[in-house]
């Protein structure tokens, strides 16, 4: 095992946990002033430095979320005064809104499809790179490319002609004897088309996954392979749990980000959303309602919405995390 | 794992590696040495497989705008470098380079916001103890997770009434705030691996905290300034969403939205046009990639990997 930069510091396999560094405690009674004076100092430091940070934080998230939340109650054009409306953004969302329910069901099977595919691609090819070290750097230089320039518009666009009809997938897989010509005016083929570019992106996972399986222990895998259990049970019994903290951090990002597309589904569709809105995902609908049809107060609380679904496929992860996540006991 | 359960297992494995009149030695290695060829070859497949998109938009750059739609494969018929010839003079009068020049700026400024707000809030919360770092830790870590589309609207309205529609600083003012946790985190995480005695050395010598960031922490944390730069002026010039809502002049588009210009007019006339721009949109992404990816891909691990 050769290290990378990335694990030249051993440090446990955890995902980032909400483990704020220990406060020292503001002195007892009979701290001495020295102590005091060191902490008032410490504090003053403290929110110097964090300064910008806090600026941004309350000015730009808090307060903004707020408004949101406000905007959310009400119909609002941007022009106008905001009128309180109470629940009725909700309900029309719910029971009134055809094209809404849709890009919901579209942008679900994009995440719940998408996401599994994508990680198990990247576990896969990680564990593919890991069985050998030297030359591995420039194929997974080559796999994490797509990931850095996947969003951008230049790619949407390539995609868009590497769809269309006798663009080169058309024309490859007419040569194999599939006529199914372009994807992308094709309201079935059009979301498996984003899905399988988001697939293409399985570089940025694969990198965590690939640093993950560098830090598990070999000595587990010559004492699995002396207790006779094959490469599956191996893969089953070592490598899965060994990884679970890893899988665990991509899972959730990966969700995150998946419910979130944009670019790309704007760009392949000319900001329609067509065909038949199946581009039409959560994020496009809501900014051609909020920047089209300048409804924002409903596109306020459909992004709302958004932030409720995403907080709860986060619990649900973290819930359910605790049957399958291990994180290392001997560390 | 007892011995006892052991030992047997030990036999049939030695047992089948001696086992008759086969040259052990030389099998093994050729075998080896297969396994090898054969992961190369594999993964040699699965990168140009992977890679066949950037490829493809390479050379469709040399197509003449007849060919799309007709010729699906990688070569050209008929090579031309037209297409470059007419995006260099722009679109809609303004000149493409004008584009890069104003992505570039973006880009730049971007990249030097995030690394001075970013540094400054990694420090404190990595290296600070001071009242309610746990606290704020824990929000920052929040934003991380938090869907930014809750954001676009209300900041919209916010940067609208101010007057700062068709400025870049809507673009800008969150990277100067450290808004992108992202960074911040990669940035805490590296300085909590570097060894607390160097700042307490300097700092039973007299030294504040100021000096203790200025001249010990940030040359320390070089590697990650540099992701950080590198992510923060890619991120920056693939952005999409941010001047498609803020930049209205055309002269002041960034690459991404002069690219959606040319794609929107020449998209079913002139689409090797549209290919020629998207190619020189990527390149400096891609020749930044190729100089920098250990830097890239580390910083990408690190963030998962490291608690």
């Amino acid at each position: 095992m050769t290290n990378t930069p990335v694990s030249s510091k051993p440090a446990p396999v955890t995902v980032p946990s909400a483990r704020p560094a220990p406060v020292r405690r503001a002195g007892g009674r009979a701290a001495p002033s020295q102590k005091q004076r060191s902490t008032r100092r410490e504090n003053l430091a403290g929110y110097g430095f964090l300064l910008p940070w806090l600026v941004g934080f309350f000015g730009l998230t808090v307060g903004p979320m707020l408004i949101s939340l406000y905007l959310a109650f009400t119909s609002y054009n941007l022009f106008t005064d905001p009128e309180w409306i109470g629940f009725d953004n909700f309900t029309r969302m719910f029971t009134d809104d055809p094209i809404y329910m849709k890009s919901v069901g579209i942008t679900l099977i994009y995440v719940l499809v998408g996401t599994p595919i994508k990680l198990a691609a990247a576990l896969g090819i990680a564990m593919l790179l890991n069985y050998r070290d030297a030359g591995s750097g420039f194929f997974r230089s080559s796999f994490y490319a797509p990931s850095l320039i996947g969003a951008s518009v230049s790619v949407a666009i390539v995609w868009r002609a590497m769809f269309a009809a006798n663009g080169p997938v058309d024309g490859g897989l007419s040569f194999l004897g599939i006529q199914i010509g372009g994807w992308v005016g094709n309201v079935d083929l059009v979301v498996p088309m984003m899905i399988i570019l988001a697939v293409w992106q399985f570089g940025a996972p694969m990198v965590i996954f690939l640093a993950g399986l560098k830090q598990v222990p070999q000595e587990l895998y010559e004492a699995a392979e002396m207790d006779g259990a094959g490469p599956f049970r191996r893969f089953r019994n070592v490598t899965l749990p060994m990884l679970s903290p890893v899988i665990f951090f991509n899972l959730l990002l990966e969700t995150i980000n998946a419910f979130q597309i944009f670019s790309s589904a704007f760009i392949i569709s000319n900001g329609s959303g067509g065909p038949g809105g199946m581009t039409n995902f959560y994020t496009v609908y809501l900014y051609k309602r909020a920047f089209a049809d300048l409804q924002m107060g409903y596109a306020s609380a459909m992004a709302w919405v958004l932030v409720i679904v995403v907080a709860i496929a986060a619990l649900v992860l973290f819930r359910t995390s605790k049957r399958w996540v291990h994180y290392g006991g001997d560390s | 794992m007892s011995i006892l359960n052991e030992t047997p297992l030990d036999e049939t494995v030695f047992a089948a590696s001696v086992a008759p009149d086969t040259p052990q030695r030389p099998r093994r290695v050729s075998r080896k040495k297969l396994n090898s060829i054969i992961w190369f070859i594999a993964l040699g497949a699965l990168t140009l497989l992977v890679l066949y998109p950037l490829i493809w938009l390479v050379f469709a750059t040399f197509k003449p705008s007849s060919e799309f739609g007709s010729n699906p494969g990688l070569l050209p018929e008929s090579p031309t470098i037209d297409n470059f010839i007419k995006v260099v003079e722009g679109i809609g009068g303004t000149p493409l380079w004008r584009f890069f020049a104003n992505s570039l700026l973006i880009a730049g400024l971007a990249v030097i916001g995030t690394l001075v707000s970013s540094s400054m809030a990694a420090y404190a919360f990595a290296r600070i103890r001071f009242k309610g770092v746990g606290l704020y830790f824990t929000a920052m870590i929040g934003t991380l997770l938090l869907p930014f589309h809750v954001l676009i609207i209300p900041q919209y309205i916010m940067f609208q009434k101010i007057g700062w529609v068709d400025t870049y600083i809507p673009l800008l003012i969150g990277k100067f705030l450290a808004v992108e946790a992202f960074f911040v985190f990669l940035m805490v995480q590296f300085i909590r691996n570097l060894p607390k005695e160097m700042d307490e050395a300097a700092r039973i010598d007299g030294a504040g905290h100021t000096r203790i960031f200025v001249s010990i922490i940030l040359p320390l944390i070089r590697p990650a300034l540099i992701t950080s730069a590198i992510f923060s002026f890619i991120w920056t010039w693939n952005d999409f969403l941010g001047p498609l809502l803020y930049v209205t002049t055309p002269e002041k588009y960034p690459l991404p939205i002069a690219l959606r210009l040319y794609n929107d007019a020449t998209s079913t006339s002139d689409f090797g046009a549209t290919v020629a721009v998207s190619m020189l949109a990527l390149l400096p992404i891609l020749i930044f990639f190729i100089v920098f990816q250990r830097f890239l891909v580390a910083g990408v691990a690190t963030q998962g990997v490291k608690g």
